[in-house]
């Protein structure tokens, strides 16, 4: 009787559990990203897949990139994100820090076609604290229908302010901008960050800048560029691809980009210290290391994947019905032309080009 | 008789809550950022032993191969314990491009490095053959400089000046000379967003004062409506108006006053961070100028005037006099506030609109060099603590009158 009466007790005790355990279902992850139409491109792209195959769901912050608020967190022991996706020199530098969790490069899910990570993913696209999960360009653009006549076509074009007189947008900020100042001087590809690394080289970018710095609008968000462009606010403005792409497509814009001279950059999700739910954190990593998250994401937004067999899954734009692959930066029409963003130099110089970059810009 | 706490001694217990409550919320950071610019000892603690090797050193050429042992191993050992990049971020800002240097050096030496220099005979040699960085003077200058626990870098840093190798302390180079010129453009517009305010709150202040009371609300109501409007929203509608394709050039394109290609660049730049600041702090001159106006009796006036005074002479003598504990108390009000503003100009502000505010974010927000941002911050509240003490001395800080 006793027995009974006990293995009853325990079974409503287990019952309870898993019924609370069936509610409980509600295992989330805290993901942080950029906002805009880009986080609209990863929810539809592969997040929605995610939550639909491992129940586990998504909380979606936006944050404007840096590291600020990660190291406040982990410093204070009080860490609420999961997952940032951070541009790669932050993500280095975070690794560095310690903010960021060292990942296995084993759990990379294997290509599409079956080749291993290391023969898929582009060279050095793995790094200590994560895999790049895509590329994106800073490229400039204008607006077809407020340039009249010649059009510019290369990157010299964007400094020449004779043949192109008008406002051109920048983003306020040395970086990307002293290599499209060297490379719009003429000098090659593969020689930029030589000659950056010279003070001679920095001089020579600031003053290609000073050509045009009064005839230039400094943005800071990515979604400011195309709506200058089409309030004729400036007649050329750099920008992320992405973002020229969907005013192109969704709005109808008659944007055309010069690819010439396009800085490519990536970035990586990275897994805090300490994260809440580190388990459901890397599942979640690994599902967006799947060829098909990154040529998910490649239908709702023109940034192109890090992986061989992701880049073949490429088809159309999900709501338009455009063909993705001549928007990718890597496309070879695109990328005849191409400067890799080189992090490592930024890493070591960008506190002393931001002060001097804040100095020129007072001047 | 039962002898209890004095009514005094408990009456004063009264505000120990509030003592409480300003001492976390406001001197206990206040400390900590104050202490953060002059004091970090992140790399003291993460190198310990190398900088007890090169306190030694006579900082001529390079240290010893005791030197180069002893950071070698320290170095493989912050990198085990992931703390290498905050040593390497600390020596990068004093000399550009070791952050690199000192992150590659352990990855370079590898995993299962023993006491013994891999591939070298010296430590020296071995470091070396990683980077040529390790060869200089430069390099260990910097690291020593940046193992001093307490520094006087981030207060020269600030007012843009240097330690030579020398010792010596001189001004930074023209093309990173930012603060100093900063400063003085925040002081600046300080002092003229105050002038604005003045100029333009005076008169609404008098009109709310001694109109009828139905309309003495309404417009009371017309000053309180944008103050209690979200500050960003007031910010971005002057973008509205003002920018290029926007209403107020709009309006004089089409009255003819400019021509379409001539439209007057009127935000993003030093007009745009006028215009919006003053805005935004204007009600904070009219409400004590108001209270204060609201006290004046109307009669003064009539008497000055039955007693033969112009009203030109009657303003300047009898009302601008009773006003000046409003004037006061608004000009300092919005004083300190604009020296210290930071989302207006940083929207509207373009590049020729930003204040020394907008570098502390910087440093806060983006290079994570809160030692220098402490520094800016601390001098900042220096200049208006100074200039307090000025206004109490020249003008007394108890004829000032909130209302």
């Amino acid at each position: 009787m006793n027995f009974i009466h006990r293995s009853r007790i325990h079974a409503i005790a287990l019952a309870t559990a898993s019924l609370a355990g069936a509610f409980a279902t509600a295992e989330s992850i805290t993901v942080v990203s950029w906002g805009g139409s880009y986080a609209k491109a990863c929810v539809e792209g592969y997040h929605k897949a995610f939550t639909a195959e491992t129940g586990i769901e998504i909380k979606l912050e936006d944050y404007n990139g840096g590291l600020a608020e990660v190291r406040a967190q982990v410093d204070a022991g009080a860490v609420h994100w999961d997952v940032v996706d951070v541009e790669l020199a932050d993500g280095v530098r975070g690794c560095d820090e310690g903010l960021f969790k060292v990942f296995d490069p084993d759990t990379l899910p294997a290509g599409a076609d079956g080749s291993t990570p290391s023969d898929d993913y582009y060279p050095g696209a793995i790094t200590e604290c994560g895999a790049n999960t895509l590329y994106y360009s800073t490229i400039y653009a204008y607006n077809a229908e407020k340039l009249p006549g010649e059009k510019p076509t290369t990157m010299e074009d964007f400094f020449d302010m004779e043949r192109f007189p008008g406002r051109r947008g920048m983003r306020r900020s040395p970086v990307v901008n002293l290599e499209f100042a060297l490379m719009g001087d003429g000098v090659p590809v593969e020689e930029v960050y030589a000659l950056l690394d010279t003070e001679a080289g920095i001089q020579r970018a600031f003053d290609k800048l000073d050509t045009i710095k009064d005839h230039v609008v400094w943005w800071e968000a990515g979604a400011q560029p195309p709506q200058m462009l089409a309030d004729g606010e400036v007649i050329m403005s750099t920008a992320y691809n992405g973002r020229i792409f969907n005013a192109q497509v969704l709005e109808k814009q008659s944007f055309v980009i010069v690819w010439d001279g396009q800085v490519l950059d990536t970035g990586f999700l990275a897994i805090l210290e300490g994260a809440p739910n580190p388990s459901g954190a890397q599942r979640f990593v690994d599902f967006a290391a799947r060829p098909s998250s990154m040529a998910g994401v490649a239908r709702y937004i023109s940034y192109s994947p890090t992986r061989h067999s992701a880049e073949a899954l490429i088809t159309t734009h999900a709501e338009t019905g455009v063909e993705m692959r001549p928007h990718m930066p890597n496309t070879p029409e695109n990328a005849k032309r191409v400067l890799h963003n080189d992090w490592q130099w930024w890493s070591d110089n960008r506190d002393d080009m931001n002060v001097r970059f804040a100095a020129w810009l007072a001047r | 008789m039962k002898v209890g706490l004095s009514p005094r001694l408990r009456a004063a217990g009264l505000t120990v809550p509030l003592i409480a409550f300003i001492a976390v919320t406001f001197i206990a950071p206040l400390g900590t950022l104050l202490t953060r610019s002059v004091y970090d000892a992140e790399v003291a603690e993460i190198l310990p032993r190398t900088m007890a090797v090169l306190a030694d050193w006579d900082t001529s050429g390079t240290p010893s191969e005791a030197a180069y042992a002893t950071i070698a191993m320290e170095l493989l050992r912050a990198r085990d314990e992931r703390t290498l990049g905050r040593a390497a971020t600390r020596i990068n800002r004093i000399e550009s491009g070791l952050r690199s240097v000192v992150v590659k050096t352990p990855r370079r030496l590898g995993r299962d490095v023993g006491t013994e220099p891999p591939g070298a005979e010296t430590w020296r040699d071995a470091l070396v053959a990683i980077d040529e960085a390790w060869g200089e003077n430069a390099t260990w200058r910097a690291i020593r400089e940046a193992g001093q626990p307490f520094t006087s870098r981030h207060f020269l840093n600030a007012v843009d000046l240097e330690t030579r190798a020398d010792g010596s302390i001189a001004a930074m180079p023209e093309s990173r000379r930012i603060y100093v010129p900063l400063y003085l453009r925040t002081l600046w517009v300080s002092l003229g967003v105050t002038a604005l305010c003045l100029v333009i709150g005076y008169p609404i202040a008098h009109a709310i004062a001694h109109a009828g009371s139905r309309w003495s609300t309404t417009l009371l109501v017309l000053v309180l409506v944008p103050f209690w409007t979200s500050l960003l929203v007031r910010t971005t509608a002057w973008i509205v108006l003002l920018q290029n394709q926007g209403v107020v050039n709009d309006i004089l394109v089409a009255l003819g006053i400019v021509a379409d290609d001539g439209r007057l660049a009127m935000i993003y730049n030093m007009t745009g961070t006028f215009v919006a600041m003053t805005h935004v702090l204007l009600p904070f001159m009219v409400l004590p100028l108001y209270s204060v106006m609201r006290s004046i009796p109307t009669r003064h006036m009539d008497a000055a005037a039955s007693l033969g005074a112009t009203p030109m002479q009657a303003f300047r003598r009898v009302y601008w006099p009773q006003t000046l504990p409003g004037v006061g108390a608004g000009s300092l009000l919005v004083f300190i506030l604009a020296i210290g503003y930071y989302i207006t100009p940083a929207l509207v502000g373009g590049q020729s609109g930003q204040l020394i505010s907008n570098m502390i974010a910087y440093h806060m927000q983006t290079s994570l060099n809160w030692g220098l941002a402490a520094a800016l911050a601390a001098i900042l509240l220096l200049a208006v603590i100074g200039l307090y003490v000025l206004y109490d001395r020249v003008v007394g800080i108890d004829r000032m009158r909130l209302g």
